[in-house]
């Protein structure tokens, strides 16, 4: 599904990511963890389209997506949330997520201006998923609500909302359980785990180690930039170099 | 509970017409017909620019420049060559959007003041050259203007301005929020909201706000032109910078992102000078005043404002929001 | 003579250039302090200069009537900062950018209600007769306006290098939280530099005032060509500011002699889409990328 070849990044003098490779299979959960510092949100914007790399390949389904701007990517089905959340306070709730079902809704200005009856039936359709979708990810009842009155973890949860709007095969987690508290978390893993179900492949950045060993079917390592380690919880768990690096003595 | 003035598009547009439709009943001579029609003239453009301003949260500080052109554009081609009303109108709508197109997409590369300062340049320079090619524009002393006549039939007395008026702007408000409740006006809005989101859902930013940017001065520019035969007599002082702020002062006034706002604001601010007319100086106070305290004691303009107020007394209260926990 | 003319040209280009050199640090210093472009900075020139004109006019001595109209002016700014641009510190920066127009608005209405809307003029510093200098005529005011910019420049340039107050303008200027945490008054250096920008624009206003004459109106299109020459500078330092100043000035003068004085009034506005659109950081200033 997403190979990630060779890939580089440097801001100047500062290699943030090096020569890191590695695959994420379809339908697969696959988690990028490491300590502060290690690439990881660079590399999840190279991969996403948000930077652009100085060396290496992204083979999204076998296309080499490297240095693609983000509504390109989208268009190829790939969905990220932000770990500072970036929902549109100007919106309503069910706006937000309609937003992310864009693509595959008309975007002509005069079709929109005149409310043909094609607008009008494809707008209540999507209207109608964007509500299911908010019920999926737990804030159905903040339908009606406009994102500014929602709460911070429900905000987490209409983001990865309007991320599913668009159906995409691909979704990348961006430190989804930041700022949670425990039972917050427990949700968001719960509803990862269901996502992962419905036939999303999702690929997350994470920092919480419990919800990282619970959920992943693959992990990588990486530390100052480069891959230090990949595997299996289990695997990745008793890598001597891990340990030492990130996990401290008692794991 | 759904937000009356968003959702509830065909109760706000019933109220709009039978305002409209009733008013007249009220105009009890030529004047006050004059002031309603001037109202309805501004409040399409400031739903225009609240398009632009509001929604898609780019600041324009020259859009009299845009109004300007179509005023201009209709009164030398129908005065000075004897175009047809209409043909005239149409091209200087064509004109206006082209050169809107041409600037849109170095100008909406910038934000915040940057921006502002571009569009204002824009205005200042489109004003500067209708003043000085005084062969074609008549100058500073202005140029008069053609009536208005399509097919033979021509547009004179106060009730048949109000009566196109009151349609255009019915239509104007129409199209309005059929844009803001789509596809297109989501994206525009997300725009607002945060770009890279809309970028990453897959919105094509640039082309967007270059099209609702084209479409603001398309229909400034109909205005402009629409307003140049009814008024009859132009001067440059219309494409001016003191214009452009009474127009982003309408828009800001009566609310951002507020297609009824708009029209409030431009209601309330033709009325303003009218009242002041003897007093100038004050006007420019006053609407000095009116700017400040509406940015500092109702930042979202007046009737988003007054909507939220209603909106947090009518909703059930919410169980109270979790802290949020910054990392 | 071709060299006299673009003398004569260059002397009155940079005399102006001046003003607007004074106007955009102005500009500068309030953007760095605070985010925010003060579009009231315009009527803090025309301030400077109509109080000054009126006072004389009504036989204060020069002196005083300069230093008396800088000060008034200067208390105007520290005036306008406490009453609207603090209550709304935390709005965003098209609200604060449209509270300045707003300002703006209410001074330049005040003035033309109590000084209507003739033209004033200032006595020449030190007399008319112009001074010949490298075969073109230069007004004594012309060396006022130089003379006394370059002292301000340095005297800032010394206040911001030397002095408490200085530095920690400099410091909120980079990095307000940071200035904050070690314990920097940022409000208090708001204050302060909306009332620093006043006097000089006043400056500038009073400085040029006996040569373009000034009215109530005078405000509008110094304050934006002060500021495109704030933005031609990057909006960064003082050195930016007084390039841009310059700059601008000259290309303005050499336009109206050499093409059209019509069209003089269209090239700040011109030169500031061009830096916009190919050179957004200004002549100085640096790239800013964006983290997200």
């Amino acid at each position: 599904m997403l190979t990630i070849k060779n890939l580089s990044k440097s801001f100047g003098g500062v290699h943030a990511v090096q020569d890191v490779s590695f695959t994420v299979k379809e339908g697969n959960i696959h988690s990028v963890i490491g300590p502060n510092g290690a690439g990881k949100t660079t590399l999840f914007n190279l991969i996403t389209g948000v930077y652009t790399p100085t060396r290496g390949e992204i083979l999204l389904n076998g296309e080499n997506v490297a240095a693609m701007p983000p509504d390109a990517l989208a268009r190829r089905g790939m969905s990220r949330t932000f770990q500072n959340l970036q929902v549109c306070m100007n919106m309503t709730a069910i706006d937000n997520v309609m937003v992310g079902a864009h693509l595959r809704l008309n975007q002509n200005l005069f079709a929109s201006m005149l409310r043909l009856p094609s607008v009008r039936r494809a707008d209540a359709a999507c209207r109608d998923e964007a509500a299911q979708l908010m019920e999926f990810v737990g804030v159905g009842r903040h339908v009606d609500d406009e994102a500014g009155q929602m709460s911070y973890g429900a905000l987490k949860r209409l983001e990865i909302a309007r991320a599913l709007a668009a159906k995409p095969k691909v979704l990348l987690l961006d430190e989804p359980a930041a700022g949670l508290n425990h039972t917050e978390t427990g949700e968001i893993e719960a509803l990862i785990r269901k996502v992962a179900q419905s036939g999303v492949t999702v690929v997350l950045v994470e920092h919480d180690m419990k919800l990282v060993m619970n959920l992943s079917d693959h992990i990588l390592v990486l530390d100052y930039g480069k891959k230090l380690a990949e595997g299996t919880a289990a695997e990745v768990r008793a890598n001597p170099d891990v340990v030492a690096a990130y996990l401290g003595v008692a794991a | 509970m759904t937000n009356f003035f968003t959702r509830s598009r065909h109760g706000g547009l019933l109220v709009l017409a039978l305002v409209l439709a009733i008013l007249p009943l009220f105009l009890t001579n030529a004047f006050y017909y004059d002031v309603a029609i001037r109202i309805a003239l501004n409040a399409i453009v400031v739903i225009g620019l609240n398009l632009l301003m509001g929604y898609t949260g780019q600041i324009s500080l020259g859009h009299a420049g845009f109004y300007g052109l179509g005023a201009y554009a209709s009164a030398v081609l129908t005065t000075h060559y004897n175009w047809p009303p209409l043909a005239a109108l149409a091209a200087g709508a064509v004109a206006t959007g082209l050169l809107a197109l041409l600037l849109a997409r170095p100008v909406l590369k910038l934000k915040g003041h940057t921006l502002a300062m571009a569009t204002l340049g824009l205005g200042i320079i489109i004003s500067i050259v209708i003043n000085n090619e005084t062969q074609w524009t008549g100058g500073p002393d202005g140029i008069g203007v053609s009536a208005f006549s399509v097919a033979g039939l021509e547009i004179a007395g106060e009730k048949s301005w109000y009566l196109v008026c009151a349609v255009l702007l019915m239509l104007v408000t129409w199209l309005a929020l059929n844009l803001i409740d789509s596809p297109v006006g989501r994206a525009l809005q997300a725009i607002h909201g945060s770009e890279v989101a809309a970028r990453v859902v897959g919105v094509d930013t640039t082309r967007f706000k270059v099209r609702v940017f084209v479409l603001s001065a398309v229909i400034a520019s109909i205005a402009g032109s629409i307003s140049a035969h009814y008024i009859g007599f132009i001067t440059p002082n219309l494409a001016g910078f003191f214009h452009s702020i009474e127009l982003v002062t309408m828009v800001v006034v009566g609310g951002m992102a507020s297609v009824f706002g708009s029209i409030i604001g431009a209601a309330l601010l033709t009325i303003l000078p009218q009242l002041l007319s003897s007093f100038e100086g004050w006007e420019t106070v006053v609407f000095g005043v009116i700017l400040m305290a509406t940015m500092i004691f109702m930042p979202k303009g007046l009737v988003p404002s007054l909507a939220s107020r209603s909106r947090k007394r009518a909703s059930t209260p919410k169980a109270p929001a979790k802290p949020a926990q910054e990392v | 003579m071709e060299v006299a003319q673009f003398l004569q040209f260059l002397y009155s280009g940079m005399t102006v250039g001046s003003a607007y050199a004074l106007a955009a640090l102005g500009f500068t210093i309030i953007y760095n302090t605070s985010g925010v472009i003060n579009f009231a900075q315009g009527e803090f020139i025309m301030l400077g200069g109509m109080l000054a004109a009126v006072m004389s006019a009504a036989g204060v001595p020069l002196p005083l009537a300069i230093f008396l109209a800088v000060i008034a002016t200067g208390l105007v700014g520290l005036l306008m900062e406490k009453t609207v641009i603090e209550p709304a510190q935390n709005a965003q920066v098209i609200t604060l950018l449209i509270i300045t127009i707003g300002a703006s608005l209410v001074l330049r209405g005040l003035v033309q209600i109590w000084l209507g809307k003739d033209t004033h003029s200032l006595p020449a510093f030190s007399g008319d007769t112009s001074i010949q200098f490298l075969g073109a005529s230069l007004l004594p005011q012309s060396l006022w306006v130089l003379g006394v910019t370059i002292i301000i420049v340095l005297v800032l340039g010394w206040f911001f290098g030397r002095t408490l107050m200085g530095k920690a303008m400099l410091a909120t200027s980079h990095n307000k939280l940071a200035a904050q945490l070690v314990g920097i008054n940022t409000r208090r250096v708001l204050l302060f530099s909306f009332g620093l920008s006043a006097l000089l624009g006043a400056a500038g206003g009073i400085l040029v005032a006996p040569i373009t004459y000034t009215s109530y109106d005078a405000g509008i299109m110094l304050g934006l060509k002060g500021f495109v020459a704030a933005v031609l500078g990057g909006l960064g330092g003082g050195a930016g500011a007084i390039a841009g100043g310059l700059i601008l000035g000259i290309a303005e003068a050499m336009t109206a002699g050499y093409i059209s004085s019509a069209y003089k009034d269209a090239v700040p506005f011109v030169l500031i889409l061009l830096i916009l659109f190919f050179l957004p950081q200004g002549l100085f200033g640096a790239k800013n990328s964006e983290r997200v």
